[in-house]
């Protein structure tokens, strides 16, 4: 920092040649992004560059599509894989059109205004009320002994459990991560529709179109980048999640964050090289359904501005 | 429009049912630890336990430690592109918005193979350093919060004039971040803090393959070994992120709402 300010002063009173003081300003602008570059560089990208390259090495350090190769080979890891793009492709798809239901019925249903505002408060507070606790709160509900399920049985006389009813499934998690998917579905989706205008509908209906019409035309090409793109969103955050289901279920639901965990706890795969391409794997799955996501945000940006 | 607003009253009150369900029936399930009566035995046990004690005020100061690295990184960089370097603008968003693409559970893997104990940077070696590590593992996590955070704050204020004037009176530059341009955001610095902290302070992720003794991992194992703590250690959270919350819509009634400038 002293460097910067001691050339600021010379700057102010110009006691140096043009060309060095600009050389000399060009290093010092640089000086105040170092910091986050180096941090960003140290704790975030060299980090994963090491995965990633790992991942296409042997034990002996050669260079290999093998590990890459194992990851499409191995059953169990195939099977990971599918369970976690299954879940997480439900729990988006579910969470976003539900969400959007409850999007439009605040913002467009005829509600009082409470309505709307409590809901926003609601859902961010539910949108980053993940992990552990999350899982507990499921577990009490719908759990053998859980208010539900006791509910069900002394008052109604269905026995769920009887019934064949297991909540630590992947449709039990996907029931569970929807107590988060909705409510960001909520809170990134309204301001998109609050951007539809009003004298859209009005123009609509001038020129004598139908609601399904208008609707049709109008609403759903005008939502659907930002809907898909929060879709996207939603994938990549299940994706990655680990800490709910892994309090959920333990490690008996196989889905892959919970497999990379059992691989950096004790080498379960016994071969650390086959880890850091499951990890690569992650990334490459997260990392496609953002650089969709940049591409609808773009696209939505220019309408609901 | 009558049956509009029909819908639309299910639609909610569907929802209300799916989200509020789950709340009481922890609550209620929370009650349940002595028999035949409800009590707050579960909570009495989970806030006696040295354990909690200990692993809850671990996580607090390691969230506190965690905005603090937060804003020294975050506040310099958004206000210097801002300032001096707005083409770089694009790089710094993407590479704020990286954590959100790769996954924490990835980042903590290569952090325990890029800084092992036979590492030239050796974290892991001791306790301590662990303690650093686990502190900049949050701090990335919560990169993308913060630096949108400070970022919408600063387009509030005219930053360049601001500077300007500073420097006129003479003014260096840890002076003009820390005495103009920190205060002048520091609604928005503290929305950060707070989202910051709801995140940190239940993390289990990254405390639990470092193997800090932080309170996500502890409620791991109470859930694993316990019947009704959990459920009221699944309140106490929700408490706290509620907590977090209420702080930043407070905050934001606060916050300047227009820029007083085109850009």
């Amino acid at each position: 920092m002293a460097n910067i300010s001691a050339t600021a002063t010379s700057e102010t009173t110009g006691v140096m040649p043009p060309a060095r003081r600009s050389s000399l300003r060009m290093a010092t602008q640089w000086i105040g992004v170092a910091p986050f570059f180096i941090f960003a560089l140290m704790f975030l990208i060299l980090p994963t560059l090491y995965l990633v390259m790992g991942a296409f090495q042997n034990a002996a350090g050669e260079y290999t599509l093998e590990n890459i190769w194992l990851l499409f080979q191995d059953p169990s890891i195939r099977l990971s894989y599918w369970v976690s793009i299954k879940i997480s492709f439900w729990s988006a798809t579910i969470g976003a059109f539900i969400g959007l239901a409850m999007s439009i019925a605040i913002v467009r249903g005829g509600l009082p205004n409470w309505v709307r505002s409590t809901t926003m408060t609601f859902s961010g507070v539910a949108s980053n009320f993940a992990g552990v606790p999350l899982a507990f709160a499921f577990l009490a509900t719908l759990g053998r002994l859980g208010l539900v399920t006791v509910i069900l049985r002394d008052v109604f006389g269905l026995n769920i459990y009887g019934m064949g009813f297991n909540l630590l499934t992947s449709w039990g998690l996907i029931a569970v991560y929807l107590y988060f998917q909705i409510p960001l579905m909520i809170v990134i989706i309204t301001p998109a529709i609050d951007g539809l205008k009003k004298e859209w509908g009005e123009a609509a209906a001038t020129l004598g179109a139908t609601t399904w019409q208008y609707w049709r035309m109008v609403v759903i090409p005008v939502l659907w980048p930002s809907f898909l793109g929060t879709v996207i969103l939603l994938f990549a955050n299940a994706f990655g999640a680990i800490a709910t289901a892994y309090a959920f279920t333990g490690s008996s639901l196989s889905i892959v964050p919970i497999k990379l965990y059992a691989q950096m706890r004790g080498d379960v795969l016994h071969n650390p090289n086959l880890g850091y391409a499951l990890a690569f794997g992650m990334i490459v799955i997260t990392g496609i359904a953002n650089v969709f996501y940049i591409w609808f945000r773009v696209r939505s940006e220019r309408w609901l501005k | 429009m009558k049956t509009g607003r029909f819908w639309a009253w299910v639609t909610f009150i569907l929802g209300a049912c799916y989200f509020f369900i789950p709340l009481i029936a922890t609550f209620e399930f929370s009650l349940r630890m002595r028999r035949g009566e409800y009590s707050f035995d579960a909570y009495s046990v989970v806030l006696g336990d040295a354990r909690f004690q200990q692993t809850f005020s671990y996580s607090v100061i390691v969230a506190v430690f965690t905005i603090i690295l937060g804003v020294l990184i975050v506040v310099p960089t958004a206000y210097w592109i801002r300032l001096r370097m707005p083409h770089l603008r694009p790089i710094v968003e993407f590479i704020t918005l990286l954590p959100l693409i790769i996954p924490a559970i990835v980042i903590v893997f290569g952090y325990i193979r890029m800084y092992g104990s036979n590492s030239p940077l050796p974290f892991l070696a001791s306790a301590r350093g662990t303690d650093v590590l686990l502190i900049i593992g949050y701090a990335t996590l919560a990169l993308p919060y913060m630096y949108r955070a400070v970022d919408t704050g600063l387009r509030t204020i005219d930053v360049r004039t601001l500077t300007e004037a500073a420097q006129i009176l003479g003014a260096g530059w840890t002076t003009i971040i820390g005495r103009i341009i920190l205060p002048n955001v520091l609604i928005a610095v503290l929305s950060g803090a707070f989202l910051t902290f709801a995140i940190v302070i239940g993390e289990f992720t990254l405390a639990s393959l470092l193997n800090r003794p932080a309170f996500g991992p502890y409620m791991q194992l109470v859930g694993a070994n316990r019947a009704y703590e959990p459920a009221a250690l699944a309140i106490i959270a929700f408490a706290i992120t509620w907590g977090c919350m209420s702080v930043i819509q407070v905050l934001s009634r606060f916050a300047p709402k227009s820029a007083n400038r085109p850009n």
